[in-house]
């Protein structure tokens, strides 16, 4: 095992440990910061989940909300009307995301331009659309009262499983297709890559991830409601990636971290918020197309060892 | 039989609308090939223009017409030149995201700005029925208007584009950006001009839009923009008829939707055509499927 590997594992548990006995044991967080420390694990989660399809494979995609809510939505009713447990009943919800994602991908995928986005932010609507009209899932009011099964602990295990599938997922052979197709397609497809596939494979893998999100955010603040997934949650999203750096993983969980809890501190400023993020955005595209991290990785063996300097970490041969 | 004709004609009145602003969509993505996301703000920024126009100005209604096409070709220029056009060499995601920027800053800067109520426009040209064939159909005098104005509008573009010298450099530039400069095309100048008619199209459908449902908004612009979008890729986008016939058949199918189904689904069912469309035939209506040049 690599010293580099020893750092971030103990980093790891440090982490764990530390917030358990800030906020469980001690109380020393108080239940605010404590709703913002959840959100900011279920962001990352959802964060990556977008910067696969964005950053790595160079697809636009404006339907993460959708996705969350096909999660929150199947989860809910799996645990509460099924009566499933919550771990099978959260695999179930992002596999339902999963599955759309590919029904979503296909047709879409296919074209080269920009539609992706286009039916991404459709299918958002029409998610939306199909649950207010639904009776059995509360219609407009929502469901309510979902078992408030997402730990710490939960959280924590499953941000760890979506840091580790998604970055093996981009440094296997696989991934660096994804990579190719977004440094150039049409080059890509001349070299033997299959661009639909590996753009569906990532698309729909990131759907995967943004429904288990969606599935821990509900069995967390257990009420979800149509209007909690609108297309504002995508873009928030989508600006914790472009702010990361489109392609560095370490970026999108600093700025998922960030992000969340600038908007802790920005709460009462809703539009206010949004035209600062807004701002942000076009400035960061004209300024550093790449995002504020690029596709660089922070790395803090290397922090420690005071070289720094940021290249790729993990090189995986 | 009487509700579907007086479902097809409400589909024509909105319809219209949405070709206007498929209109501004389409004639972009021709010439630049993006989705111009912030379009239905420009719309909105048109809207709210006609509505000062008329309600703080005293200005006749044809007057606040031509002062928002004027604020929104104004706005659809300044927003190419600082937002779009530094990233010209850029690749398409960064553009696109740039876009997205664009419009959910003009939006929230609607809201902190304008307030999020939503403001009466005033009825500046007084609403009147008239029925037909002993009753069968309704219209009203805003139906016609909007049809007509519509209709005014697009033979104004079709001839601007197909007869003068300007749409002639148009198309030169959408078809090859680099051969129109190499003919002494001012390719930006050509691409500044795009946005400021397609922009005023928006505000036409601003004002209409307003007139038609006696409110503005600061989102107002959001969902018309989305569904005109549908109706430029329905159409063929960088097809200008397509955008118009794509404009009307949404605008009916939507109209059908709601009169003999649920409004509910009507969203659902606009969007649903979209992904069918990609499925199905991906070029639009009346595209021509283009081999892409390397």
């Amino acid at each position: 095992m690599k010293k580099k590997d020893i750092t971030s594992i103990l980093l790891i548990i440090a982490i764990y440990i530390g917030v358990f006995l800030l906020t469980d044991v001690t109380g020393i967080i108080g239940p605010y910061y404590q709703v913002n420390i959840f959100l900011a694990g279920i962001n990352i989660i959802l964060a990556l989940s977008l910067n696969l399809i964005v950053g790595f494979t160079g697809q636009l995609a404006l339907g993460h909300a959708g996705f969350m809510a096909v999660g929150a939505y199947v989860s809910a009713v799996c645990t509460m009307k099924l009566g499933i447990p919550f771990i099978p009943a959260v695999i179930a919800g992002a596999a339902a995301a999963m599955l759309i994602g590919i029904v979503i991908g296909l047709p879409t995928l296919r074209l080269r331009g920009d539609y992706l986005a286009i039916a991404t932010l459709g299918f958002g609507e029409i998610i939306r659309g199909i649950v207010v009209n639904i009776e059995y899932v509360g219609g407009a009011a929502g469901i309510n009262g979902i078992p408030k099964k997402t730990t710490w602990s939960m959280l924590f295990l499953f941000v760890i499983i979506t840091i580790v599938v998604i970055k093996n997922f981009i440094n296997s052979s696989h991934g660096k297709m994804c990579v190719s197709i977004r440094d150039n397609e049409v080059a890509a497809e001349i070299m033997g890559v299959n661009t639909t596939f590996y753009k569906t494979v990532a698309f729909s893998m990131g759907a995967f991830f943004a429904g288990l999100g969606g599935a821990l955010y509900a069995h967390y603040f257990f009420l979800i409601q149509p209007t909690t997934f609108t297309f504002a949650r995508s873009f928030d999203i989508l600006v914790i990636v472009v702010l990361g750096g489109l392609g560095s993983i370490t970026g999108s969980i600093l700025a998922a971290i960030g992000v969340t809890f600038l908007n802790a501190i920005l709460v009462n400023f809703g539009a206010v918020r949004m035209v600062i993020y807004a701002l942000l955005l076009i400035l960061v595209m004209i300024f550093r197309p790449q995002g504020l991290m690029g596709t660089k990785e922070f790395n803090l063996q290397s922090l420690l060892n005071f070289q720094g300097r940021g290249g790729k970490n993990a090189k995986n041969n | 039989m009487e509700t579907f004709l007086a479902q097809v004609i409400n589909g024509l009145s909105l319809g219209s609308i949405y070709a206007l602003i498929a209109l501004g969509y389409t004639m972009v993505y021709g010439i630049i090939q993006l989705i111009n996301f912030a379009h239905g703000d420009v719309l909105m920024i048109g809207a709210f223009a006609g509505y000062f126009a008329i309600a703080f100005l005293n200005m006749p209604f044809w007057f606040a017409m031509l002062f928002a096409m004027l604020i929104s070709g104004m706005s659809g220029y300044l927003i190419e030149r600082l937002a779009y056009r530094p990233l010209r060499k850029s690749a398409r995601l960064t553009v696109l995201i740039t876009a997205i920027g664009v419009s959910l800053l003009l939006e929230n800067g609607g809201l902190v700005l304008l307030g999020a109520d939503y403001k009466a426009f005033p009825l500046a040209i007084a609403k009147k029925s008239y029925l037909l064939f002993d009753g069968v159909i309704t219209i009203t005098n805003h139906q016609l208007l909007i049809f007509g104005v519509t209709i005014a509008m697009m033979v104004l573009l079709q001839y601007i584009v197909n007869y003068t010298k300007i749409g002639r450099a148009m198309r030169a530039v959408s078809y090859d950006k680099e051969a129109a400069a190499l003919m002494g095309i001012n390719v930006n100048g050509i691409i500044s001009i795009t946005f400021v008619i397609g922009s005023m199209l928006a505000a036409v459908a601003g004002v209409l839009l307003g007139l038609y449902y006696q409110t503005v908004h600061p989102l107002m612009g959001l969902m018309p923009g989305l569904k005109a979008f549908v109706a430029a890729v329905l159409g063929g986008i960088g097809i200008i008829p397509g955008a118009m016939i794509g404009g009307f058949l949404l605008g009916i199918v939507e109209a059908l939707v709601s009169g003999y189904w649920s409004t509910n689904f009507r969203d659902p069912v606009v969007f649903g055509l979209l992904i069918l469309i990609l499925i199905i035939k991906p070029a639009g209506l009346l595209g021509k499927h283009r081999k892409e040049k390397v």
